[in-house]
């Protein structure tokens, strides 16, 4: 296949991809407000809706204003494919994100490219199987698992599983972009230690803290220093 | 009947099962035609198997962390709705705090837990946590297709040999995001003297540091598809031995 024909193809292959994920979303978003009103059935029972609409208001504020952020951002990195999956099956900067990332790192592939639309959709479908699968077992198996996860013993282990995912996405990232990584590294640090009371919004604050990184390589990019 | 053994009843897995195997069979869909178009044009199969070993190993870890995100939300929710919850569109961090501001609002001044749940409070809490996180499948139905088209555009205007800004634009978010996160660790260290966080970081960054040692300086490539899950266990494992001499 010739890079025309491979652009023919993707062209082609983009199109199904968009139809089929704005189908699957579609349906994937009426089957889960569908779950509340079957769970009622069973329930016999009924939402309140005024508290329903007080709750969703505080809710939409915060979650549908970084709902937006997060779409404008991550989609760019995953690709078409895979964004219709990662927006679907969620934990978007916690999993699906570095996971796709990773894969990235792993093929070589550059983002906006066919190729990393790919490799990104394989990764996305694959992490969100392997959840599945993870959760699907765990809850059939909740009563002999139980005390295993939740023994005391394990309990730092499982409480520290997104420092450990971000210690060590940490190394490959700073190691490779040192000089790139020192303004936004050195004023998060800063920033948290004197003003404690907002790490409870890091997720906010990736935003500045991504801002101020773009801003920089911008400048180091325009004036030659980026390799 | 009490309503916490009604919330663990058979149809209520039943309707939470229908929703998580279609969002299954739809990634099988997905990663069987990922798989196909980049064998036809032209990829390294073992490229691909990559690709999915590293995200298969990556997501384990991660995986059980969400499962005791369930286990916890079990205790107040029932299963089937935590199960649901984690497994499509949720997050570990989003839906815990959003439980929360749904059962203040529905009358529970003092939050999840404090009151015994009620059928109709526990309806409006699922209906919250649904719609409150809907903002992202919403704009990928609308927009993602205009959205990528711009992007793509802007990536291949790039292709004249030299690297755009466009791919150091995409480094340098990851950068900012694994900054905050670093940054916070230092935080809870100093303002609360939860040192953990941040000396897993730095364990699982020394692992990750041997890893991509072994890789790239002697040869040893396998293991970039076991370094992310790999490293992270080494810092997991870090806090669990920290824990007991400490």
């Amino acid at each position: 296949m010739n890079e025309v024909q491979k652009n023919e193809y993707y062209d082609r292959y983009e199109a199904s991809t968009h139809l089929l994920g704005r189908l699957g979303t579609v349906a994937a978003i009426l089957l889960l407000l569908a779950v509340p009103m079957a769970m009622g059935w069973v329930l016999n029972a009924s939402p309140d809706w005024t508290a329903f609409g007080v709750g969703f208001a505080q809710v939409a504020l915060i979650y549908w204003t970084s709902g937006v952020v997060e779409f404008l951002v991550y989609s760019p990195m995953l690709g078409s494919g895979a964004s219709y999956l990662t927006f679907i099956t969620g934990n978007v900067i916690n999993l699906k994100l570095p996971c796709a990332v990773n894969a990235r790192e792993i093929c070589g592939t550059q983002v906006g490219t066919p190729e990393n639309d790919i490799v990104s959709t394989l990764s996305v479908a694959t992490s969100s199987l392997v959840t599945t699968v993870v959760l699907a077992v765990g809850v059939l198996c909740l009563v002999p698992l139980r005390p295993v996860l939740e023994n005391p013993a394990l309990a730092p282990a499982f409480n520290n599983v997104i420092p450990a995912l971000f210690g060590a996405l940490a190394f490959k990232y700073f190691s490779k972009s040192l000089k790139l990584a020192v303004v936004p590294l050195a004023f998060m640090c800063v920033l948290f230690v004197v003003v404690p009371s907002l790490i409870g919004s890091v997720s906010f604050l990736i935003l500045v803290s991504g801002g101020m990184a773009i801003g920089i390589a911008y400048w180091m990019f325009r004036t030659g220093r980026l390799e | 009947m009490d309503l916490l053994t009604q919330l663990n009843s058979l149809p209520m897995f039943l309707i939470v099962g229908v929703v998580v195997a279609f969002i299954a069979v739809l990634c099988v869909v997905f990663l069987v035609r990922s798989w196909r178009a980049g064998v036809a044009m032209g990829m390294d199969k073992a490229k691909l198997r990559r690709a999915i070993a590293s995200s298969a190993t990556f997501t384990l870890l991660p995986s059980v962390s969400i499962l005791l995100g369930v286990i916890a939300l079990s205790g107040s929710l029932g299963i089937p709705l935590p199960w649901i919850r984690l497994s499509v569109i949720g997050a570990l961090h989003y839906e815990g705090n959003v439980a929360d501001i749904a059962a203040r609002a529905a009358g529970m001044s003092g939050g999840l837990g404090s009151e015994t749940l009620t059928a109709p409070v526990f309806l409006t809490i699922a209906l919250v946590m649904t719609a409150g996180i809907l903002a992202g499948c919403i704009l990928c139905v609308f927009c993602l297709k205009g959205y990528m088209k711009k992007v793509r555009g802007a990536a291949q205007k790039q292709k004249s040999g030299k690297k755009g800004f466009g791919d150091y634009m995409f480094t340098a978010m990851f950068v900012g995001l694994v900054s905050a996160y670093i940054g916070s660790y230092l935080g809870e260290w100093t303002s609360a003297g939860n040192y953990m966080p941040l000396f897993v970081a730095a364990v699982s960054a020394a692992a990750m540091g041997l890893f991509e040692y072994l890789a790239r300086k002697k040869g040893m490539t396998w293991l970039d598809n076991f370094s992310m899950a790999g490293s992270m266990l080494v810092g997991m494992a870090a806090a669990v031995a920290l824990f007991a001499v400490v």
